[in-house]
């Protein structure tokens, strides 16, 4: 059973066709490199699965049940959870706060219902170490590296039993040591069973975690390979044009 | 499937780190804005104390300023809400005027007091409603829209008071009046009025929701990151609705308080004092790109801002130099936060 089943996707805004019929099928434990140059269409389809954009024309199936969302939120609760670019974070709250944002653990009886502090800590400090991220759950977010602001996005995606985790450049704005422990936090993420699309530019990281590569261009799904069997300088040429499908 | 994740070995001291903040509970108490407000009006106050024992030191002059910037207190209280949003709300002053018409008509038209109270409620609650729903839902900019509502309630509280004092208050007005200008007594010699009372009351409250609550946590969310807040299923837009009900409700209170004080309602209570309850939310830590707020601050802000009006007047100092001294505090204070912000990044 796959984690998610695309079918014919399309997306018109206008005139403009920024994603034409587009099929993808990912398994669980599967990551998936999504290319593209700007413009190709990367974006909107990973907005069409997060449930920012319904698509014009085709299905999507989460483990073989059609699904559409009109919101993020419905796309969350059937198992999918995206990674912002810019990671969607608080940065006046804390690393466990930013975790539980729109879902904070609860005590008390309705009408009078407190905020679980210890609790929300305790969790998020597990979901951090399951990442092997030195991340402290009370600090603030704002005092934290990228390659933590990175690990909390990332827990936050891991509170529920997602089925599938998009993740949008994760890895453009922060230092080169950081690269390497977000590409492990990926690698982790994988070898847990989820199924995971990762959008770059970066090409190293696509080839480092990634056992399949898509490449689009103009809207259309032009590659779908094994990433054992391509190399970067093919799928750069697949990106540019200068070869025509693969 | 998390727990099929293999547990961590080589990190060890991370279980162990769980609990410590990089920020200890005296660090953070130590960097807290209303912290050194606090002392500043502890100085004030003992300088004041020691310089003239005879009139400031005394209970009824403790009774008076502490019921005076009740009022204040309050509506800041309000306006941190919407201040941690990252929003103002500019309409609180007019809010008051058109509650105290409110509560004087119905008091005159021979209704009970609590009939006075929930219809003084009502008016400020449907005024911070239609800034909410503006604001949040509409998409418009809370200084205009507030700004216009500055201006609408005014002219409806004119309006509606036949630009008249309303003090024929009928069998409802004793005990509405206790309300504002009631007192318990602290000790043998002092006396706190129940507007203070209440400001007490509702800080602890404030206090707790900002803490404890889901709401409050979404309020400083939003005012952190609204896009954030968003995308993380923070019902966004309903937050920022509410926090306007919650300041024109504060200002509402204020009002219906200060008219029990004075014992009658004039269309023009509360010209100007949406100023006052901005300065006091801000001198308190209230930061207002969003993101922070401190019931307590509100609550010593205000203090703050009447215990120097007080104290100038005390010294001989002509009374039309207080607005410099309230001024200076607060562009201090906006200056400390932001050396604090920068110390933090």
């Amino acid at each position: 059973m796959p984690a998610l089943e695309l079918k014919g996707i399309s997306k018109h805004f206008g005139a403009i066709h920024a994603l034409n019929d587009v099929d993808l099928t990912l398994q669980h434990g599967e990551a998936l490199g999504l290319m593209g140059d700007n413009g190709a269409g990367k974006s909107t389809l990973v907005k069409v699965i997060a449930g920012n954009f319904l698509p014009t024309g085709g299905e999507i199936r989460i483990e073989d049940e059609p699904v559409h969302f009109s919101k993020p939120v419905e796309a969350r609760k059937k198992g999918v959870e995206v990674v912002y670019q810019d990671l969607a974070l608080c940065n006046n709250l804390s690393a466990s706060a930013n975790v539980f944002l729109g879902r904070e653990i609860k005590r008390g009886l309705w009408p009078i219902r407190w905020l679980d502090h210890a609790a929300m800590a305790k969790r998020a400090g597990e979901l951090f170490a399951e990442l092997k991220s030195e991340t402290r759950p009370r600090d603030l977010v704002r005092q934290m590296s990228g390659g933590q602001r990175q690990a909390v996005a990332i827990a936050r995606t891991r509170l529920s039993a997602a089925k599938l985790v998009l993740m949008d450049e994760p890895t453009a704005a922060i230092s080169v040591r950081q690269v390497a422990e977000v590409l492990e936090l990926i690698r982790r993420l994988r070898d847990a069973g989820q199924a995971i699309i990762l959008i770059s530019h970066r090409m190293p990281d696509v080839f480092a975690v990634c056992d399949r590569v898509v490449v689009l261009r103009r809207g259309r799904k032009v590659a779908d390979k094994p990433i054992k069997s391509t190399s970067p300088e093919e799928v750069t040429g697949l990106i540019t044009g200068a070869i025509h499908v693969a | 499937m998390s727990s099929e994740l293999v547990p961590p070995t080589a990190h060890t001291s991370i279980e162990s780190v769980l609990d410590v903040q990089q920020h200890t509970a005296l660090q953070r108490l130590l960097s807290a804005q209303s912290l050194w407000v606090t002392v500043a009006l502890i100085i004030i106050c003992v300088v004041m104390g020691v310089w003239q024992p005879a009139s400031f030191a005394t209970s009824e002059n403790f009774y008076n300023i502490t019921r005076n910037f009740s009022f204040i207190g309050i509506m800041a209280l309000g306006m941190t809400a919407v201040i941690a949003t990252g929003g103002i709300d500019l309409s609180v002053g007019s809010t008051m005027g058109l509650t105290a018409v409110a509560c004087g008509l119905t008091l005159e038209a021979g209704y009970p007091w609590w009939a006075a109270v929930a219809v003084g409620l009502a008016a400020g609650g449907v005024v911070g409603l239609i800034n909410g729903i503006i604001i949040a839902y509409v998409g418009l900019s809370p200084f205009v829209t507030t700004l216009g509502m500055l201006s609408i309630a005014r002219s409806c509280a004119v309006v509606l008071s036949g630009n008249r004092m309303l003090y024929n208050f009928g069998p409802g007005g004793a005990v509405f009046k206790t309300l504002g200008a009631g007192a318990i007594n602290i000790g043998p010699s002092f006396q706190a009025s129940y507007p203070l009372v209440f400001l007490c009351v509702l800080t602890a409250i404030l206090a707790l929701v900002y803490k404890f609550s889901g709401w409050g946590r979404h309020v400083l969310a939003i005012g952190g990151n609204e896009q954030a807040a968003l995308l993380t299923g923070v019902p966004v837009k309903r937050v920022k609705a509410q926090v306007y009900v919650v300041s024109g409700l504060a200002a509402a209170f204020a009002a219906i308080l200060d008219v029990g004080w004075s014992g009658s309602a004039i269309n023009a209570l509360g010209a100007s004092y949406e100023l006052l309850a901005i300065s006091a939310a801000v001198i308190g830590g209230a930061n207002l790109m969003g993101g922070e707020a401190s019931a307590y601050g509100a609550l010593v802000g205000a203090a703050l801002i009447y215990v120097i009006r007080n104290a100038l007047l005390m010294a001989g100092i002509d009374s039309n130099w207080q607005g410099t001294f309230v001024g200076l505090f607060l562009i201090s204070a906006v200056y400390l936060g932001k050396v604090r912000g920068a110390k933090r990044e």
